[in-house]
């Protein structure tokens, strides 16, 4: 066993116990990561120099006994988080030389309590995608099976994680973005509910959808993350003032008097057999200890797709707009006008998938239009929220797959975006209802590739997933699977 | 046809985006058909029911004006990809 594959909580121990230091602990993730990241590509940059320096403060620290608690801890970080002084380039060519002068605040809550940051992780552009095929720079790929998707758009903070080139990564998500990814990589990942992590300093997609949130190997240590980076902030007005419980608190407990809804809707004609097969098993498993599995109906489910690819791409295209090539980011030098320099900026420095989520959404804005698209997707979004509400009435805890089938061979997403579009169905509904969503390992396919399920709950329900998680965690072991890796 | 090619055309000059005559027709297509899929929502009435912008009912959020610390001149224009020593720089507008 070497040192990369410590989980977060085991690394703490460790460290706490004076066996390791922090800089043993980074110099071997950043071994790992110069062994295996040419193979799995999770990384757009790392910070070996900084990384070190940050875990020589962390060894000073602890040896002090004023470490915080993730003192030493190396991380990774989708590359939308602003990280003062370290390249931000959102997985866009608009980006690509931005260093930003502020830490988002997630970041300053990391390093106040320890953390030390790798680098930065490969996503789609702006977070736009569901496999980081539209990063501008490289694409991550499955460490279980190197020809396949990691998922998206937190695809290489998934893959860091799995391939453990770091215990832990941060990852944002909009419709999906760190469940999905996280389910098709095998770790396990939280959505939190709108609002209880600061937005501040997280490159906007979608305002009203977007959240931070942990991805890691445990539950555990993502219960642990999600302590650290919860909270209200005065930078960001729409963070919730609200007491951060301990998340790790109830983590084992037992799930007597827990009711678990099994939303039918999510069970779909184009649920692929094997991951069907594996979510009644931990249906199943969740039964037998003690758990009651309640019937659930969420009528407007299949809405969801057509109100989130109205709704977001509306709120993207007003979010990109400050991307004109004059306070930040890149510049069209060939155009002597202003508006041509805006025009040529914004045509030469986003990707196809970018422009097209613009357009919906301008064209869903403008006038004559707006009714009809953007206001009736917001009145759908009521009745996907209230079917939430009535459903947290029945049940503690919704079970579902997260995505409807495993992963699939880089390159074959379909030229078609609406069929992406539609594999994002089961995600996307947290984001529109703002609850907590969890991709939780629940077992590999035949050919190796694995599968999560996902746990879904009432706002600010996150105790209870991280409780039920757990228990599932424990009885679904993930087994000794060998990753597809050299080195 | 939801959508025709004028329109995107139109849609793309209010975002500041110039396509290319493949693009354009590329675009055009996929638009119509995410348009039409989209037009599910007709089936249901919301006459009735009023929209979410945001799950919790937000407010404005006020504090005091008072001065705080902040970027400085030189580090807020430190991405700038054409600036002086005080200023942002762009093409000539008049």
């Amino acid at each position: 066993m070497e040192l990369y594959d410590l989980d977060l909580t085991q690394a703490l121990e460790k460290m706490a116990a004076g066996e390791v230091s922090a800089v043993a602990l980074t110099k071997s993730c950043l071994a790992r990561i110069a062994a295996v990241d040419d193979q799995v590509g999770a990384f757009i940059s790392v910070d070996s120099e900084g990384a070190l320096r940050q875990a020589e403060a962390a060894d000073t620290l602890r040896r002090q006994g004023s470490g915080g608690v993730l003192c030493g801890i190396p991380l990774a970080i989708k590359d939308l988080l602003c990280t003062k002084g370290l390249t931000t380039t959102c997985g866009s060519r608009m980006l690509a030389d931005f260093i930003p002068p502020y830490d988002a605040t997630v970041i300053s809550k990391l390093r106040q309590a320890g953390a030390v940051i790798l680098g930065k992780t490969t996503m789609d552009e702006f977070a736009m995608g569901s496999t980081s095929e539209t990063c501008a720079f490289r694409v991550p790929r499955n460490p279980w099976k190197k020809g396949y998707v990691a998922g998206g758009s937190s695809g290489g903070s998934a893959v860091a994680v799995a391939a453990r080139e770091c215990p832990a990564a941060l990852g944002s998500d909009t419709g999906g973005s760190i469940r999905q990814p996280a389910s098709l990589c095998g770790i396990v990942g939280i959505k939190p509910t709108y609002g209880r992590v600061s937005r501040y300093g997280l490159t906007a997609f979608a305002s009203s959808l977007d959240q931070v949130g942990p991805m890691a190997r445990t539950v555990a240590d993502c219960a642990l993350l999600m302590k650290v980076i919860s909270g209200h902030d005065p930078l960001d007005s729409t963070s919730v003032v609200r007491e951060v419980p301990d998340y790790t608190a109830n983590l084992g407990k037992g799930l007597g008097g827990v009711r678990i809804g099994v939303p039918r809707e999510y069970y779909t004609e184009g649920l692929d057999g094997e991951v069907r097969a594996i979510v009644e098993q931990a249906l199943s498993a969740l039964k037998g200890l003690g758990a009651e599995v309640v019937d659930i109906s969420l009528p407007h489910t299949e809405y969801c797709v057509a109100v989130y690819y109205l709704i977001a791409p509306s709120e993207a295209c007003s979010n990109l707009a400050r991307y004109d090539g004059v306070v930040y980011g890149y510049r069209d030098r060939s155009a002597d006008t202003l508006v041509g320099m805006y025009t040529g900026t914004r045509s030469k420095g986003f990707g196809a998938e970018v422009k097209r989520r613009i357009l919906i959404g301008t064209y869903a804005l403008s006038s004559g239009y707006y009714d009809a698209y953007y206001k009736k997707a917001s009145q759908v979004r009521t009745l996907i929220l209230n079917d939430f509400k009535a459903a947290f009435n029945r049940c503690d805890v919704l079970l579902s797959p997260v995505t409807p089938t495993p992963a699939w061979p880089i390159g074959e997403s379909s030229d078609d975006p609406l069929a992406l579009y539609l594999s994002d169905i089961l995600t996307l509904s947290a984001n529109l209802g703002g609850i907590p969503g969890m991709s939780v390992p629940a077992g590999f396919t035949g050919s190796g590739l694995p599968v999560g399920v996902q746990l879904q709950g009432a706002h600010f329900a996150e105790e209870m997933l991280f409780r039920v998680a757990s228990n599932l965690e424990r009885v679904l072991p993930p087994g000794e699977r060998k990753l597809d890796l050299q080195g | 046809m939801k959508i025709t090619t004028r329109e995107v055309e139109h849609v793309a000059r209010l975002s500041k985006l110039e396509l290319s005559q493949e693009e354009l027709t590329m675009m055009t297509g996929q638009l119509d058909e995410i348009l039409s899929y989209v037009d599910k929502l007709e089936e249901l009435d919301t006459s009735s029911i009023a929209p979410t912008f945001n799950v919790f009912s937000v407010t404005n959020a006020f504090r005091e004006d008072t001065t705080r610390p902040s970027l400085s001149q030189a580090e807020a224009l430190q991405n700038g990809p054409q600036h002086d020593d005080q200023t942002f720089l762009v093409p000539r507008i008049i």
